[in-house]
């Protein structure tokens, strides 16, 4: 007699409370939620949200009041789609017409979405997606509606470009925090590319980023750039590529080789201090051959002087029998101080660091696959300020 | 006589809740079908096709017991009163 099917699992929310520190971890089996108060010594953890789909992005806006969670649950059977909740995972909105789709003529059709970036913080109804096949959309109504960004649609390297191990995807989208209208995308396989005009006109930034798998390792497109972030002063960036490790103090008109100290400069993911323009975080894997933490130590490696060298930060991590991959978008740092940092592997395990990388907790195992790791603050004051509910406190004095 | 679409779980969220939902037009193909479905739940049909209209890769639909791939596609007639099935490929990961 077959056995009886399982119901699919349900979450509770998040009960996040104003100030706490949130993570948005993605999975290849849903995405999860966790909180904690600002000392990030105990997380509390609510999911799976879209059991069974790959959450390979996630965001957390809190802009103009919000509290909204974005994430990007991906069905093998059923497409990609975005969906959000205001109350942290109380409820979820997933409109029947999915918001992120290709117009009919661009031919395309939509295969994942990778990121999830708001705009700038004086720009709060702008938001961007970066999707698979690699293409920018944008809304500027806070979400309610998308559009193709044409300007890289449209760009005569588009059809050049090549999709690597993860498909054609783009990954990586930047705001400048410091120049308005400065846009950064990166694309597996394609490159970093900027807009100075805020998306309507796009141009290849790879000066110095080598391609080592064309014969040309030296192109002006075509490379595989893994990872970008945003260092704390202006025009700082810091790249992870396809073997490489750079840093650029141009907004990425050329890019400086900082791979000193680190025992491979193959990677994937990257995480920039919040404050400090010179302390960068990654993850060296072995080779694009054996994607695993090399000797099987994990090991974060930590720059203090933007890269002119790199230390292993190895306390709380296992530095025995460790063959862990932690992907392009399995990184992130926080805005505490001191700034905690975060990253979640393949295995399923979620680690994080309250003290800048010096000392590690393993927070979670056991988790499925992990993609996708994004850092937040829980503003729910702002939040209820918006929305015209008072607090109790509020309510009391009244 | 209605056609009748059969509505896997993952997707009821789409139909109300509901396992089957009827077309009363009398469509003559699959996509005219799925177009009918999609005017009364938009959600459905957008995850059954994609935007440009094609079967997504790993949803299968019947048309009584023939996969539409092994016949003509979204262009496959649709006898008078049948049920059409829609349900997740056998994949995975």
């Amino acid at each position: 007699m077959p056995a009886k099917k399982l119901p699919a699992p349900t979450s509770t929310a998040l009960p996040a409370k104003n100030g706490d520190a949130i993570l948005l971890v993605g999975t290849m089996k849903g995405l999860f939620l966790l909180r904690a108060r600002p000392d990030r010594r105990r997380w509390d953890e609510v999911g799976p949200f879209f059991p069974g789909s790959s959450v390979y992005a996630a965001a957390l806006d809190t802009r103009a009041g919000r509290r909204r969670i974005w994430a990007a649950p991906s069905s093998m059977h059923w497409g990609a789609e975005l969906a959000w909740t205001d109350d942290y995972g109380k409820t979820w909105s997933r409109p029947a017409t999915p918001l992120v789709r290709f117009p009919e003529s661009a031919g395309a059709s939509l295969k994942n979405i990778w990121q999830i970036t708001p705009g700038r913080g004086d720009d709060p109804e702008t938001i961007y997606c970066g999707v698979e096949p690699s293409a920018l959309f944008e809304s500027d109504d806070a979400g309610r509606t998308w559009k193709l960004n044409g300007g890289l649609w449209n760009h005569p390297h588009r059809e050049k470009w090549h999709p690597g191990g993860g498909g054609l995807c783009l990954h990586t989208v930047l705001v400048d925090p410091a120049i308005p209208k400065r846009l950064t995308v990166a694309t597996s396989t394609g490159g970093a590319y900027r807009s100075d005009d805020g998306g309507k006109t796009w141009q290849a930034r790879n000066r110095g980023v080598r391609a080592e798998f064309y014969p040309d390792p030296n192109p002006e497109f075509g490379q595989c750039v893994h990872k970008i972030a945003h260092g704390a002063k202006p025009g700082r960036l810091f790249l992870q590529n396809h073997w490489g490790l750079y840093r650029s103090d141009d907004g990425g008109d050329s890019w400086k080789d900082v791979a000193n100290g680190v025992p491979s400069d193959f990677g994937f993911c990257m995480g920039a201090h919040p404050r400090d323009p010179d302390t960068a975080f990654i993850v060296p894997l072995h080779s694009d051959g054996f994607r695993c933490t090399p000797d099987g130590k994990l090991r974060v490696y930590r720059t203090r002087d933007a890269g002119a060298s790199w230390q292993a930060m190895t306390r709380g991590l296992p530095q025995k029998d460790a063959f862990e991959t932690v992907v392009r978008d399995g990184m992130a740092v926080d805005r505490f101080e001191p700034a905690g940092v975060y990253f979640g592997t393949r295995s399923g395990k979620l680690y994080g660091s309250r003290d800048e990388g010096r000392t590690w907790q393993l927070l979670r195992e056991g988790l499925p696959p992990i993609v996708c790791v994004k850092a937040g603050v829980a503003d729910n004051v702002a939040a209820q300020r918006a929305s015209g509910v008072k607090s109790r406190r509020a309510r009391k004095a009244a | 006589m209605a056609v009748r679409f059969l509505i896997p779980g993952p997707l009821q969220p789409f139909s109300n809740g509901r396992p089957a939902v009827a077309i009363e037009a009398s469509p003559r193909t699959v996509g005219d079908a799925l177009a009918a479905l999609g005017a009364l739940h938009p959600g459905l049909r957008e995850r059954v096709v994609t935007e440009q209209g094609a079967v997504r890769p790993h949803v299968n639909v019947f048309v009584a017991d023939v996969n539409i791939r092994d016949a003509q596609g979204l262009a496959t007639r649709v006898p008078e009163g049948c049920e059409i099935a829609i349900l997740p490929a056998v994949s995975g990961g």
